[in-house]
């Protein structure tokens, strides 16, 4: 029985026969080059955000060519990289199983307890 | 402000904005989207080094003694001055080539910049070109930047690509001995060209080196005039198409 619930799929533009594919290596086209995913931090932001992929040859060219596609309107301060290939995404065919649960279990939000005043910054 | 220094902020302003409409020749042809979009952004930000500097110039020329009729505006020194009175490097209007050849050109004339750009803002004289100056920097820092890693990545890269760097080094190296070569204007400026061309062959030399690459050694001619209006041919066919709106219905906006 196959009891793989979680099976790594690839995020992004990569080959469908990679989709469902567990294995770390994937083969590298040399004619084209590998896709980045790019995270801004906004000024005003204290975290770092999504803000699209893009194609480089390596880190650094990830770097200016995020820089030059996404911060041009001066919407960062900071910017991060990470070659698709290695960001873990869940099926979404698999949502069901694996977000639907959490839905009728509002008990979860903590909205039912009686605070004290003294925490109400919570 | 004088003649020799009217002339002095025109040519860098010239330099720009003819390097700016060269590199505007990639907009939308570009090898990747990425750097067709790099590209563009450093002829905007040309272009914006330019209108600065034809701001400053057309407000002393209009000051100045000689006060022509039309008032001078950024707008009339791009659009309506002819090739003669152009004042670019050489090196800023010479043909695009493959992409090789014009990141080898970016990174010539910014490393020139930015050793020029060093020293206007530094002499503290002129209070308004050393604050374009430094605006222009930040600006140039990244050029800098961005055309060294591609010439060390095409230079060290695949042996075609080697090749058409070397191909690109010989095409553009006999027009960077005018870059240090003052202009008659120039001489009153007070700019230590002897420093500029020190740094700019240090720089060069250790990026080329990177990139396995090596430039022809002293004693090749070099081409002088861009800087008092003596063009090569590539010039006039940039004009044309620069200024084609402009000369056909003069004064048409949109």
């Amino acid at each position: 029985m196959n009891t793989t619930f979680i099976r790594k799929f690839f995020y992004g533009d990569i080959p469908d026969e990679k989709g469902g594919e567990s294995s770390y290596e994937v083969k590298q086209d040399t004619t084209t080059w590998p896709l980045w995913e790019v995270f801004i931090r906004s000024k005003q932001g204290l975290d770092h955000k999504h803000a699209g992929s893009l194609h480089a040859s390596d880190a650094k060219m990830a770097i200016e060519n995020a820089r030059d596609v996404y911060t041009r309107r001066m919407e960062g301060v900071s910017i991060w990289v990470v070659e698709s290939k290695y960001i873990h995404a869940t099926n979404p065919e698999e949502a069901g199983e694996l977000f639907e649960p959490a839905e009728d279990k509002i008990y979860r939000h903590p909205t039912f307890y009686q605070l004290p005043d003294e925490v109400n910054k919570m | 402000m004088n003649k020799d220094k009217i002339d002095f902020v025109l040519s860098l302003a010239d330099s720009s904005l003819i390097l700016a409409q060269r590199n505007g020749e990639w907009c939308g042809h570009g090898p990747v989207l990425e750097q067709d979009i790099a590209i563009t952004n450093i002829t905007l930000d040309l272009i914006g080094q330019a209108r600065c500097l034809y701001q400053y110039a057309a407000d002393h020329i209009n000051q100045s003694a000689d006060q022509p009729v039309n008032p001078a505006t950024e707008d009339s020194l791009a659009f309506l001055r002819t090739e003669r009175e152009f004042k670019n490097c050489l090196l800023a209007e010479q043909s695009n080539g493959d992409w090789g050849q014009t990141i080898l050109r970016q990174f010539f004339f910014s490393t020139y910049q930015y050793f020029l750009y060093q020293q206007l803002k530094d002499k503290g004289t002129d209070t308004t070109l050393s604050a374009i100056a430094e605006k222009s920097l930040k600006e140039i820092t990244y050029h800098v930047r961005w055309s060294s890693e591609w010439v060390i990545r095409l230079g060290d890269g695949t042996e075609e690509s080697k090749r058409r760097m070397e191909a690109g080094i010989e095409n553009l190296w006999p027009y960077t001995g005018e870059l240090f070569a003052p202009a008659d204007y120039e001489e009153e400026m007070a700019i230590d060209f002897k420093t500029i061309k020190t740094k700019w062959a240090e720089k060069i030399n250790s990026v080329l080196t990177e990139a396995t690459l090596t430039h022809p050694d002293g004693g090749i001619f070099m081409h002088t005039g861009g800087k008092t209006g003596t063009h090569t041919e590539q010039l006039g066919y940039i004009l044309a198409e620069m200024q084609y709106m402009q000369r056909a219905f003069p004064g048409c906006e949109w």
